[in-house]
Formats: C-alpha cells, structure tokens, sequence
C-alpha cells in the first residue's frame, strides 16, 4: 500500500480548474518529483495535500485513511508536514523560536532540545544566527531555517516545494544534499521542483505535470534520458 | 501634573480596548467593530450583580466571565462561518453584532441610563498632586494586565502561535498550530480585556447605558490605528497617548470643546505622515 496516494485530483480556483485529475502515489521511503513549468499545478497539488486550498473531487489517502476532509494542523500530527514554497518563516520570530514552532504538536520537551542541537549540527549558521530575528536571515539562511523547522515535527513524509528557488548554484547543491540526509534519516520525501535535472537526479520516480495534468511518469533516470524532459526541461 | 496622570488613566482604558482590537485584527485579520459594546456587557454585568450581591469584585468577576464567553460565541456564531468570506461581509456583520448587542441591552435594561456607585473613592495627595484612588487602580491594574499581556504573548507555547498565526496562517497550519484555536482565544482574551475596561470605565463615569461602548470603542479603534493596527506595543502607546491628549485638551477651556475633533484630526494626520501607524510594521503582500 502506498503511504500517499493521490486519486483524480481536482482542484478549482473560483472556476478555474488548476487541477484537472491527477494520480500519484509515494512509498515508504522513496523520493518522488513532480516536476513542472510555473502555473503546470505543482504547488496547488501540495496545498491541496496539505488540506490548505480545499480538493473539488477525488482522493487524497494516507497511511491507509481519507484525508480530504481533515484540518491541516491534525495532518502535521499525524506525521507528514511540508517546507512551504518562498520559505515562508516567520519574520519576526528568532530563529530558535522559529525552531520550537516546528515542534508544535510534540510534547517531549527534552527530546526537542535534542532535536534542535541536531539541527544547530547539520546547520551551523542557524546556531551562529540562533537568536537573530528571522526576516534579517539571507535567502539561503532562511531556507535552511525553513527545511531545519519542517524537520522538527520529525514528519514520515516530507513535502518540499521548490526549496531551490532563488539560490546561488552553490546553495542549491547544498539544498539537495540536505535532502538526501533526510531521506537517508528516514524520512519519505514528496519533491517538487523546477530544477529538473538536480531533482530527477534524487529521485526514485517522478511525475511531469503540465497544464493540471500528468503528462509523463517514470524512474528518475528514465526521466532523465527522455528525449521529451531533455527538451522541455533540460535545456537542450 | 494630575491631568496628566488623570491622561495616563484615561489612556490605559483606551489600551486595554485598543489591545482588543489590534489584536483580533493581527490574528483573524478582521475589525471586530461589535468590540465596544463587548465593554457595555461588562459594564451592564456589574451593574446587575452589584445590585444582586451587592459586592463589587464578584461583579468584576461575573463581567469578565460573561465577556469571555460571549467573544468565543460571537466568533463561533457570526464569524467563524465568514472565514475566507470577503472582508465587506465581515465588516457588515460586525456592525450587525454591534447593533444586536445594543438593542438586547436596552430590551432588558431601556434606554435610560442608570446610576452605579461601585464605591467611595477618595482623593491621596502625593506631595502637592491629588489623584484620586479610582485613577491609580486604574492604572495600576492597567498595568499589570498589559505586562501579563506582554509576557504571555512572548513567552507562552499559545502565545507565540498567536505571532506566528498573525503572521502567517497557511505556514502556522503546517506547524500543526490550529489556527481556529487560536483565533478563538484571542477572542477570549481581547473580550476579558473589554470586561476590564468595562470595569475602569465605571470608576470614572458611574452610569450604564446600552450605547456606552460606542465612543469608547471608537476611540480605542483610533488608538490601535494611530499606533498601527495589529501592533500590540502599538496599542498600548496609541491609548495612552489618546487618553492623555484627550485630559490635557480639556482641562485647556479654549481647546476643550473641540477635544474629541483634536483626537481625530490627529488619526488623520498619523495615517497621513505614516500610513503604517507609530509602530506599525510593514508586510510583504503576499501574490
């Protein structure tokens, strides 16, 4: 049984259709990319997951239940959360308290600070900058910030919505590194990017979604090698 | 010297409102403008338990619970249904909240207004100042309360999910924080705030009537504004600076009749110069 499984996905702005029927599953333990243009639905797809814009029809199951219908706080807790697309931390939270908010739903008060050291390890500019207001963070610092926060409500599935948007190459490397730590930590991670190449690189299968729709699946290499991908999204 | 601490005063009952305010502002983004009357509740629960038990603190008491229960119903009822509904319909609802209110009062209480005596208050001379007792409760309980306030916001797990919820719903939510909750709360708590007022109110105009949550109300609402709505530091140094405005134009007999004009002309200009208010922060607007 997948963990996510996404059935004839409809999602509508007003009336306009974003999302016009989409299936896809993850597994436990794989990462997997919904790659696309700007506007192809890619981020609409999260938030309709996530329950923050409302699905019109079809399903959205985890782990086994319906979760259409449920708020997005009692989704966090039942173990899969997202770093949202623009990074979206809060600006005038100190980057420790932006931290703490990440383990909102989790009541091991010791086992938090244990989880923020973690995090002050794998991020070492995070603990330089532990009691700096958030919003003076640079762009780079606050995708970190956002990835290390998503990290501490210690979710199974991990959604990431263009983390590499508006980084130097240099911090899109180190973006998809840190991506890979998390998936060899465990974590089931739900990928989407512009970036294909970088992303189809990671990426145990993936999905092309052009215009509300899924117009290609497939292993991360048999994407890579499609003529189609080269084309359309590879630059050549 | 006394008018200016009859203005500091005066000022924390204007920031105790204007905290309401700014607050339900910063959290469910929406003017709660039914929030003034949520002050004549108050004041009208004193009114009758002191008339029942004949003890003014159980009257405080009975206000602000009253209060507090009857934020989370007017959110549960009237807005919580709005929620994602166009900001026009919110506002019409909450002048229609507004109205309601008013009108059950003078249903169970008329129209007239009717006198309270919730004690003798006497004058304490400080050196060469007299101020009476009602002004220093006043601002001594003001006080502790917006410290509380403060501290809670700050420190507390619901308190920072409210900074967090102001400043971002979607990406709260993903915290796990449940952003109704929380909405709910700050009703609570703005409501309680209100009850208090309530209560200050009394000590310096000892008289009920179902509209007497209006000026105030309004004049709370130019404070939270002059000191920029959804700021809660803003609030209070936009009350306190109302209130003392406010004494110091009275007790001047050329400015005195053109006080409650002075007041608003000052919104004006605050919303000219900056449009943000005194401690305003800017937002990036999100596409």
């Amino acid at each position: 049984m997948a963990m996510l499984e996404v059935k004839d996905l409809e999602v509508y702005y007003g009336v306009i259709q974003a999302i016009k029927g989409i299936s896809f599953e993850v597994n436990e333990g794989e990462i997997v990319t919904l790659i696309g243009a700007n506007g192809a639905g890619k981020t609409t797809t999260m938030q309709s997951i996530m329950g923050l814009i409302p699905a019109k029809s079809g399903s959205i199951t985890y782990e086994g239940k319906s979760i259409n219908k449920v708020p997005t706080h009692k989704i966090v807790q039942m173990g899969m959360t997202q770093v949202p697309e623009g990074r979206r931390v809060f600006q005038e939270l100190s980057v420790y308290d932006n931290l703490v908010m990440g383990a909102y739903t989790r009541k091991d008060q010791k086992e938090v600070k244990n989880s923020i050291e973690e995090i002050y390890a794998r991020f070492p500019r995070l603990k330089e900058r532990r009691n700096q207001i958030a919003g003076t963070l640079s762009g780079g610092e606050q995708q970190m910030l956002a990835m290390g926060r998503a990290i501490m409500s210690k979710p199974k599935l991990l959604m990431l919505d263009e983390p590499s948007m508006g980084l130097s190459p240099l911090l899109v490397d180190e973006v998809f590194e840190i991506i890979k730590d998390f998936h060899k930590s465990g974590t089931t991670i739900l990928l989407v990017e512009q970036n294909a190449g970088k992303s189809l690189a990671i990426s145990d299968r993936a999905y092309v979604l052009e215009n509300g729709k899924i117009a290609l699946s497939g292993t991360g290499k048999e994407l890579l090698e499609s003529e189609e991908i080269k084309k359309a999204y590879l630059g050549g | 010297m006394t008018t200016f601490i009859d203005g500091l005063s005066l000022g924390s009952i204007y920031a105790l409102i204007a905290l309401g305010y700014t607050m339900v502002y910063g959290i469910a983004k929406m003017l709660n403008f039914a929030h003034g009357d949520v002050i004549m509740v108050g004041a009208y629960a004193i009114f009758s338990t002191l008339a029942v038990t004949g003890h003014p603190l159980v009257g405080v008491l009975v206000a602000v619970v009253i209060c507090t229960v009857l934020g989370v119903v007017m959110e549960k009822l009237a807005y919580k249904p709005l929620r994602g509904a166009s900001p026009l319909a919110v506002l019409i609802t909450a002048i229609g909240v507004s109205y309601l209110l008013q009108s059950i009062a003078q249903l169970i209480y008329g129209s007239k207004s009717r006198a309270i005596t919730l004690g003798n208050f006497e004058s304490i001379k400080i050196g060469s100042v007299s101020i009476s007792s009602a002004t220093i409760i006043t601002l001594a309980v003001g006080a502790v309360i917006m410290v509380t306030l403060t501290l809670f916001v700050k420190y507390t797990k619901v308190g920072r999910a409210m900074i967090a919820v102001s400043e971002d719903r979607g990406a709260a939510a993903l915290m796990g924080i449940n952003v109704n909750f929380i909405i709910t709360i700050t009703f609570a708590i703005g409501c309680c705030l209100a009850a208090a007022a309530g209560l200050f109110y009394l000590l310096q105009i000892p008289s009920v009537t179902p509209t007497l949550g209006s000026m105030p109300g309004i004049k709370a609402f130019t404070a939270a504004v002059i000191g920029g709505i959804g700021s809660i530091p803003g609030a209070m140094l936009g009350g306190i600076l109302l209130g003392v405005i406010e004494k110091i134009c009275l007790s001047i007999p050329v400015l005195a009749p053109y006080t409650t004009a002075i007041e608003f002309s000052l919104l004006i200009v605050i919303l000219l110069v900056k449009p943000i208010g005194l401690l305003g922060k800017k937002r990036r607007e999100k596409v």
